[in-house]
């Protein structure tokens, strides 16, 4: 080979490839001490962070939901509970590509949008591992309908949660209210953790007012997951605490009978029991089925109830406000009395209207041609407009406003409910502060009866009665008379209450007349006090929708159902041993007598007659 | 005037040292290999979550390119500087072939399926461009003259582009430092090196533009910023960082990885093996195990030192320096101060290709160190 002739200067080659080595060498050593650095910089100074990264990394925290309370009536039938129910739950973290997921989805289950885009609200509320509800309440075939897919929708699955169901459905709506989906607003003023499991929340009634015992708390295992998410082993766990079980003072069958007699019309039965304050009957009609809630209501279901004329959404008992038309006369009565205004034995002459000095203004009874000479007891009685009108004058707002803010009138009862409306109860302040104008003598007297600025809520109308039917002792209605958790029983308290500074024989008197209202020969509800083997004490109302004008005549035939008074009545019985207070508000009833008081009675008789057997 | 004559002989008396001497084994050498096998044999078994299947297949891999060094180391160098020139351009023509009929793996062609087993031609080639440099370097002046040097990066050029068009962005790159270490140890000038560094600098944009896949350009991005994209491209130096910062100075322990054993590191057992290792055994260990490559560079750079002739010299340098630069790439890509490329770590992680690349080499080396002549001084 020729090229091996080249003449080679080996001392030099030799020379060149030992500095040019050593040269490398070094260079190799300076690489490897850049690569250590790098491991110090991570092994050493990052140490700690990496540390805790790897173990986030691995160990996940997954929440259990606790056990929702159970709430009872008085008699331990359940009103709410727990039943098993299939939801379809998204893990976000472990979906690559959510919008798709959820087309694909909607393929294969009937998902409307609107669920849809709730679920992306909620997305943003909860961890990425969270697991969050898309849809509640599958039935068996979209269960089946899912599961043969379900190996193509990694992160998504069936999950078997319990779903809370009122067996009573319209019959405790409002009272023992609902829980749903808790929305964005909600979850931004919830504590974070207690809620990690949970998805739903109480919206309103006892489910609201008593969330944080209903709740109970959510329990964690902590688990050890590879990286797709899947648990491998567990490393510690807290269990959940199931919430308290609540006993309501409410008797589901009076419920029902109130309910039922209310019959075609609308309006709030609300039962005292005298012997505690609690509540034995809040019916407010019309209702709706609470279990369409839970499981998220449907945009049009709940345009339908929000949009319906009757207002099923509205809580009549809590929130209504009526004016309480006669049903106030027994305390102006009493207010009377109690100031020497006037005493039973006076007799004033009705002549089918009442005129103040001065004034042309005339102001009718609901008698056209009056009702003669009458006492108060008369008055009470035949609920005659002008002995009042007469008495009103004489006792002057403020008195009046004084002694019936007394009896609770104008303020909340406190009841163990959220969102209870105060009623108003007129004043010469209230007047010159809401309107900025002076009191007016004939405000006093359309106040005597019952009518003008005066608002009652039939709640506090009940209590008004009780308060009553008791000689002045004060009520405070509630509902949860005893919650029981795992580790206690808490019962609600029954302390000696304030007293209403009133002289025994005029309370006698009024109790009296409104016994005449129920039993006497020309009582307004004497229809309901036949063949009964105790006495009612009651008052009889109506209270105006349609203001007549000076001239002209109220004609109920002509009148539209709409337009037409509502009818009332409060009672108590038995009279001179009470056991239980009354008050019912008939919308658009008419007369107080023939629609609202039967109501009362049938209330009435069913108690008595139950509570008599033991 | 030629005798074969091994000085070493008359030192050695054990029967062991006999044996080893007559397979033409360098016991130094020998020694940092079966370490590093060892160490492969632990960290796959506890990387693939004590996988036996994967470690016999792994321990067959290693009986063949055992024999396949034995098999070189006996062969006098002479032959392989014969054998230079065939080799390189059946290296050459395989990799031409392989972008004709190569089997599509990851997105690039890089496989010739011959039936029995498949063949990856680039890893040839990692072996016969030094030969082919050596071979023609040591036919002239040394150092070499500047139109020497030009015909060298041709025969660089050729093969790192054929590999590129695969594309394998780390091969291709081992290929261009295999050849250009065999300049380098030629002896070319120093302004030289300097001036093809800069002018590589230079081609890098039009590099990028023209030759790099879009998975290669986001391989670079997210060298750049792993944190861009936590969840996606950056994951992999992301859970390798953890992994290698959590076992911190001193290890969780052999088979105490969280992150490889709950699937959080991907490719464990093969590129990301040194993650598993870092998290197992800390920094100590990764000291003791960068400790055994040095040593085997060292005493493969001592047979450099040590070889007669040019063209063993020159081979034997490069040899080393590509084995130098596999570790280096590989664990730079795995603590995040590299892009990642695709360079497995030599002789620890999981696959055949390379290992028997690497063993070829150390037989190559064996054999230049044994088969010495005693020169006319």
């Amino acid at each position: 080979m020729r090229r091996h002739q080249v003449i080679k200067d080996r001392f030099l080659e030799n020379r060149i490839f030992l500095s040019r080595t050593v040269i490398l060498f070094s260079l190799m050593l300076l690489l490897v001490a850049g690569l250590v650095s790098r491991l110090i910089y991570l092994q050493v100074a990052g140490h700690k962070k990496y540390h805790n990264m790897a173990t986030n990394n691995r160990i996940k925290v997954s929440s259990i939901p606790p056990t929702r309370g159970i709430i009872y009536d008085k008699k331990g039938n359940v009103l709410a509970e727990n039943l098993p129910s299939y939801s379809l739950e998204i893990i976000p973290e472990q979906v690559a590509d959510m919008d798709a997921t959820l087309q694909r989805l909607k393929q294969v289950l009937n998902i409307p949008e609107e669920k849809i885009d709730a679920f992306n609200k909620q997305r943003k509320h909860y961890k990425s591992f969270d697991s969050i509800p898309l849809l509640l309440q599958l039935d068996s075939i979209e269960v089946a309908q899912f599961a043969v897919l379900r190996h193509t929708f990694p992160g998504v699955d069936v999950h078997a949660r319990l779903m809370r169901h009122y067996p009573y459905a319209e019959l405790t709506a409002h009272l023992v209210g609902y829980v749903g989906r808790i929305n964005e607003k909600e979850l931004k003023n919830l504590p974070e953790a207690e809620y990690r499991s949970i998805h739903t929340i109480g919206k309103i009634g006892i489910e609201k007012a008593y969330e944080d015992l209903l709740r109970g708390h959510s329990g964690y295992a902590e688990l050890e997951t590879n990286a797709q998410g899947k648990p491998i082993n567990e490393l510690g766990r807290i269990e959940s605490k199931p919430g308290a079980d609540v006993y309501l003072t409410l008797d589901i069958d009076l419920q029902r009978i109130a309910y039922e007699a209310l019959d075609i019309y609308n309006g709030a039965v609300v039962a005292l029991d005298l012997e505690t304050g609690g509540v034995l009957v809040q019916v407010s009609k019309a209702s709706f089925d609470p279990n369409l809630f839970v499981s998220g209501i449907s945009y049009k279901d709940y345009k339908q109830l929000n949009q319906s004329k009757s207002k099923p959404l509205f809580d009549r008992a809590l929130r209504g406000q009526y004016p309480p038309g006669s049903t106030l006369k027994p305390f102006i009565g009493l207010a009377g009395l109690e100031h020497n205004i006037t005493h039973t034995h006076q007799t004033l002459f009705c002549p089918g209207y009442y005129q103040l000095p001065n004034n042309k203004h005339k102001y009718r009874d609901w008698k056209k041609w009056g009702h003669g000479m009458v006492n108060l007891d008369d008055a009470i009685t035949q609920s005659c407009d002008v002995y009042f009108y007469d008495m009103s004058l004489a006792l002057g707002i403020d008195k009046m406003s004084t002694f019936l803010h007394d009896f609770g009138f104008g303020e909340k009862t406190e009841i163990d409910l959220i969102g209870e409306k105060s009623g108003l109860l007129p004043s010469r302040e209230w007047k010159r502060i809401h309107r900025e104008q002076v009191w007016f003598p004939g405000e006093t007297l359309i106040t005597g009866i019952g009518q003008g600025f005066t608002q009652v809520t039939p709640l506090q109308l009940a209590r008004a009665t009780a308060i009553l039917a008791k000689r002045g002792e004060l009520v405070k209605p509630y509902l949860a008379e005893r919650i029981v958790d795992e580790t206690r029983i808490i019962d609600a308290e029954h302390s000696a209450t304030e007293h209403i500074e009133l002289k025994a024989s005029n309370i006698q008197d009024i109790i009296q007349a409104m016994v005449h209202v129920v039993h006497g020969a020309r009582g307004t509800a004497k229809r309901i006090g036949k063949g009964l083997d105790y006495q009612i004490a009651g008052k009889t109302g109506t209270a105006q929708v349609y203001t007549v004008k000076q001239d002209e005549e109220y004609d109920e035939a002509e009148i539209e159902f709409n337009m037409r008074d509502h009818a009332l009545f409060i009672a108590f019985a038995p009279a001179h041993d009470p056991k239980i207070a009354v008050a019912v508000i008939a919308e658009h009833g008419s007369h107080g007598s023939s629609i609202a008081a039967p109501i009362a009675a049938k209330v009435i008789k069913q108690y008595l007659h139950v509570e008599k057997k033991p | 005037m030629k005798v074969e004559l091994r000085p070493e002989q008359f030192k050695e008396h054990s029967l062991i040292g006999r044996l080893l001497r007559k397979l033409h084994i360098d016991i130094p050498l020998l020694i940092g290999l079966v370490l590093l096998l060892l160490m492969s044999f632990m960290m796959l078994y506890s990387a693939s979550n004590q996988e036996t299947a994967l470690l016999i297949r792994q321990a067959a891999r290693m009986g063949v390119s055992g024999v396949l060094m034995v098999v070189l180391a006996h062969i006098n160098p002479r032959q392989f500087q014969r054998y230079s020139i065939p080799l390189y351009v059946l290296g050459v023509a395989l990799l031409v072939a392989v972008l004709w009929v190569g089997d599509v793996g990851k997105g690039a062609q890089r496989w010739l399926d011959l039936g029995i087993f498949k063949f990856q031609p680039s890893e040839m080639i990692k072996i016969t461009t030094p030969m082919m440099l050596a071979w023609y370097l040591a036919g002239h002046e040394i150092p070499p003259k500047w139109m020497h040097i030009v015909i060298a990066t041709l025969f660089i050029l050729i093969p790192t582009l054929l590999i590129v068009r695969q594309p394998d962005l780390g091969t291709s790159l081992l290929v261009a430092s295999s050849g250009a270490s065999v300049l380098y140890f030629a002896g070319i000038s120093w302004r030289f090196l300097i001036a093809s560094m800069v002018s590589i600098s230079a081609f890098t944009p039009i590099y990028w533009e023209f030759f790099m896949r879009d998975y290669q350009k986001d391989r670079v991005l997210t060298f750049l910023n792993p944190e861009a994209d936590p969840m996606g491209k950056g994951y992999h130096i992301i859970q390798s960082k953890i992994a290698i910062g959590s076992g911190g100075a001193y290890g969780k322990g052999w088979q105490g990885n969280t992150q490889s054993q709950l699937d959080f590191l991907p490719e464990s057992s093969t590129d990301f093996i040194f993650a598993v290792f870092a998290e197992e055994f800390g920094l100590l260990g990764c000291l003791g195990l960068l400790s055994i490559y040095l040593f085997i560079v060292a005493r493969g750079l001592y047979i450099a030192v040590q070889a007669q002739d040019t063209y063993e010299r020159l081979l034997a340098g490069s040899l080393v320096c590509t084995f130098f630069v596999y570790v280096f790439v590989n664990i730079g890509m795995v603590i995040g101060i590299l892009p990642v490329v695709g360079v497995p770590l030599p002789l620890i992680s999981y696959g055949g290709t390379s290992m028997v690349t690497l063993f070829a080499g150390f037989g190559m080396l064996m054999s230049i160190h044994t088969h010495k002549k005693i020169l006319p001084s």
